[in-house]
């Protein structure tokens, strides 16, 4: 029978699920067992009308399985939107406070809901979806375990809906970037444990002889992420049918566990993986071999030994000891030339295809992705100087900072991937509209430099105007006056969030109409100026 | 696994590894990115001899600098009280009258009770002291424990209706909703407004002035006026804490709202309040 035992499994989980509404020690936890019922129970009653009992032709060993890469490419489109969507709206109400709605919508509840949707959500799924695109393709393997990939799918959608859900219901542990409360996190570990066995098994099962490089990434993201989510979680639950735990750490160590975590959340999540992104698309889209092999060795080790040391340059000037200060912030220089051996390699990959960038949006997209990747990784070593950092640090710079990091590389590079995905998993001879792809270029490079610009004056600003005292020694401004002064900025940030927003919708129109098998009729791009510039005779 | 092969366009040979036809080069590092990268692993080594940076079993080495962020801190501070500490002596010394007289000590004294305003009362009373509803406006000259240096002092140092602190300022207003009819309300309510020459419907405001001079000029005066030793505002200046309209001071009748503030005597220290007071005293209308 087909989905026999995933009907049974899927219906206790809803009956469990009941059961944790009934006996619910606090209320929160209660609305949040009636969400995950409701969720499971659709699941089984979509489950049950699926079902049939002919038997089931065996799956072709030789084949990929691409249907749960698919699905991938969809969510990580859908969940991209709803996380653009959700920054805008945040960033609306930090400039216009009248937009926060109580209890469920005020800025405090949609912030996670906002970092994780586009971190977890919307990067998570275009990690899962490429790297078991990829890694069948350059190990020549299936997926290994069956419907394990599937599992993973929906294990992490059903993780992503928990921990939104839970935010706005004002569940939270109150750790940035890890603020669901133990039993979701229960739920990611189960689910990250079955994609590394996906991962690890479908590379022991390779046809090739060598790893790629984009795997040793890859894996590095899956085996650390793991290791993080674990240690960072250790939290004692107040109640096991409860939304409350308290935090195995105390004090400064509590405080140096999250920033080991957040800032490798940062390395681990993303930049190593979408490091490994880059190295298999830019190499196929532009038709052309990596760069440097002995590049991309030393510096893979490089930045993964480097990287995860680097967390305490969050915690200078607190309670942190100074030696533990000293030592993130040296291990973030000397992280500056390995993280650029990635650009390095990226964009040198492209030598003998620069052509392409006036006639491909694809390749241009990873070239801007490559380079906001380059100025975030300049950038982040320079604010981990102490004394960089005691102007920057708590101002809108570091704001400014991830989201170049974030809009150009992640976005970027992820938003390349799925176009080039699309027309290869729905064997389409090509995109509904290349030209689409250029305006969704233009429109989150625009909404890139608007909203970073915007962010770099006001963090400066902020951070000369908290620092501001008279020749005797007396504060200048009050706190609420730097709020104020912050306001046109905002605005402006709203503004540059929106254009990405727009570019996002373009991409799922595209992608939307690809998938239905639609082309748009349209001129190939860079066909007339090609036509114009003929060399001289 | 295919055969090394040299690249047309670079010149350069394959590693002779594929994976999805995707192919590598063999080139090396590049030099200025090799030696980047040792420069900052050297810089990082000197830094770390420099600065305090080893763990040991019970601390850390503390660096040839001797650097230390929380000396650092407070030689900084300590610094800083050294440059003002005639200043502040002066003041711990002298009265909120005397300080007022000396035109140097008024000048410092003003810059530091600004800057105290800043953190602690900014969040009431506003950046601009502008006050705001249910908080006094500190620019204007209506004043409801006296405007006088000592005043001031008095209210900041121990605070108004704050039950932590034995010599805070008390008053409160009856609530006239078990007094009077609603009807009267509104009749004192409109005699009220008509004190300071707001509209009021004529005829209500002269049924109110019974009920006003019966009920309310124990405290506000015959003539609502105040009065300063109860913490009565004076109701002909057409300054209101809780609103201006009519309804609004017909509520505050029924049932009036209290408002507290802190006594700060106790958290900022005796030299800190002198500044304030000095501070607020000189924000316009100081007595």
């Amino acid at each position: 029978m087909r989905f026999g035992t995933e009907i049974v499994a899927v219906g206790l989980f809803a009956f469990a699920a009941l059961m944790g509404v009934a006996f619910a020690a606090d209320e929160p936890f209660r609305q949040h067992m009636w969400v995950l019922f409701f969720v499971l129970t659709a699941a089984t009653v979509v489950l049950i009308r699926r079902t049939s009992f002919a038997p089931a032709a065996p799956a072709d060993p030789s084949a990929y399985l691409d249907e749960p890469i698919r699905y991938g490419v969809i969510a990580t489109v859908f969940w991209g939107v709803v996380g653009f969507l959700a920054g805008v709206v945040i960033a609306a109400q930090l400039a216009w406070p009248d937009l926060n709605v109580e209890p469920w919508f005020n800025f405090g509840r949609l912030r996670p809901l906002h970092t994780s949707a586009v971190i977890f959500a919307f990067g998570g799924n275009a990690l899962i979806a490429t790297s078991f695109y990829v890694v069948q393709r350059t190990c020549r393997a299936r997926l290994f375990g069956g419907n394990l990939a599937w599992f993973v799918f929906w294990g992490y959608q059903l993780f992503i809906v928990m921990a939104a859900t839970g935010y706005l219901l004002g569940i939270t542990q109150s750790r940035e970037y890890a603020e669901p409360e133990w039993y979701v996190d229960l739920l990611l570990t189960v689910v990250w444990v079955a994609y590394l066995v996906v991962f690890l098994g479908t590379i022991l099962r390779r046809r090739e002889p060598h790893i790629y490089v984009a795997n040793w990434f890859y894996l590095s993201f899956i085996i650390t992420i793991a290791m993080l989510h674990v240690i960072n979680n250790l939290a004692i639950p107040a109640s096991f049918l409860g939304s409350k735990s308290y935090s195995a750490f105390s004090g400064v160590q509590d405080a140096v566990t999250q920033w080991w975590y957040g800032h490798n959340a940062v390395a681990f999540f993303l930049t190593i993986p979408f490091l490994a992104m880059m190295y298999y698309f830019v190499p196929k889209q532009a038709d052309r071999p990596v760069y440097s092999y002995r590049l991309s060795i030393v510096h893979f080790w490089s930045i993964i030994f480097l990287y995860i040391w680097a967390g305490p340059h969050h915690l200078h000037y607190t309670a942190l000891p100074d030696w533990a200060q000293t030592l993130g912030m040296v291990f973030s220089i000397m992280l500056w030339m390995p993280s650029w051996g990635g650009m390095i390699n990226g964009l040198m990959t492209l030598q003998g295809a620069w052509d392409k960038i006036r006639t491909d949006p694809i390749i241009r997209m990873m070239v801007a992705a490559i380079a906001f990747y380059g100025m975030a990784t300049f950038e982040g070593p320079m604010l981990s100087i102490k004394a960089v950092n005691s102007l920057s640090h708590y101002t809108d710079w570091t704001i400014a900072h991830v989201h170049a990091g974030a809009l150009g590389w992640n976005g970027m590079i992820s938003f390349a991937a799925v176009y080039y995905l699309a027309p290869k998993l729905w064997n389409r001879e090509r995109l509904y509209s290349v030209r689409m792809v250029n305006w969704h270029f233009w429109l989150a490079t625009l909404g890139i430099v608007l909203y970073a610009a915007a962010m770099w004056v006001a963090g400066i600003q902020q951070g000369l105007m908290w620092r501001e005292y008279d020749e005797q020694g007396f504060l200048v401004y009050s706190f609420a006056e730097t709020v104020a002064a912050m306001l046109p900025y905002y605005v402006m940030r709203t503004f540059g969030g929106a254009l990405y927003l727009a570019g996002g919708i373009v991409m799922a129109f595209n992608i939307t109409m690809t998938i239905l098998g639609y082309q748009r009729e349209e001129a190939s791009i860079g066909a007339r100026a090609s036509v114009a510039l003929q060399p001289a005779e | 696994m295919s055969e090394k092969q040299i690249d047309e366009v670079s010149g350069v040979s394959t590693t002779g590894h594929e994976w999805d036809g995707i192919k590598e080069l063999d080139n090396p590092m590049p030099r200025w990115w090799l030696w980047t990268f040792y420069a900052t692993v050297v810089w990082a080594l000197a830094y770390a001899i420099a600065f305090p940076a080893w763990p040991l079993i019970n601390s850390a080495t503390t660096g040839l600098l001797g650097y230390s962020s929380r000396a650092d801190v407070k030689n900084e501070l300590a610094a800083v009280e050294a440059a003002k500490a005639d200043y502040v002596a002066e003041i711990a010394a002298k009265s909120v009258e005397e300080i007022l007289a000396d035109e140097n000590l008024r000048t410092f004294a003003t810059a530091a009770g600004s800057a105290t305003f800043k953190v602690n009362c900014v969040q009431c009373h506003g950046s601009g002291a502008e006050g705001g509803p249910g908080y006094p406006n500190l620019n204007d000259d209506e004043w409801l424990w006296g405007g006088d240096i000592e005043s001031i002092r008095q209210s900041i140092a121990h605070g108004i209706r704050y039950s932590e602190d034995a010599d805070t300022r008390v008053s409160e207003m009856p609530a006239f909703r078990d007094v009077l009819q609603p009807g009267e309300i509104q009749q004192v309510a409109a005699f009220a407004a008509s004190l300071s020459g707001m509209n009021a419907d004529a005829e209500m405001a002269a049924a109110g002035k019974p009920l006003f001079e019966q009920n309310c000029a124990a405290c506000h005066g015959e003539s609502g006026n105040g009065n300063r030793e109860m913490g009565a505002p004076d109701l002909t200046d057409a300054i209101w804490l809780y609103g201006s309209s009519q309804a609004e001071i017909a509520a505050q009748i029924r049932s009036p709202k209290h408002g507290v503030m802190p006594a700060w005597g106790g958290r900022l220290g005796d030299v800190a309040v002198k500044e304030l007071s000095v501070f607020v005293h000189s924000l316009g209308g100081g007595e």
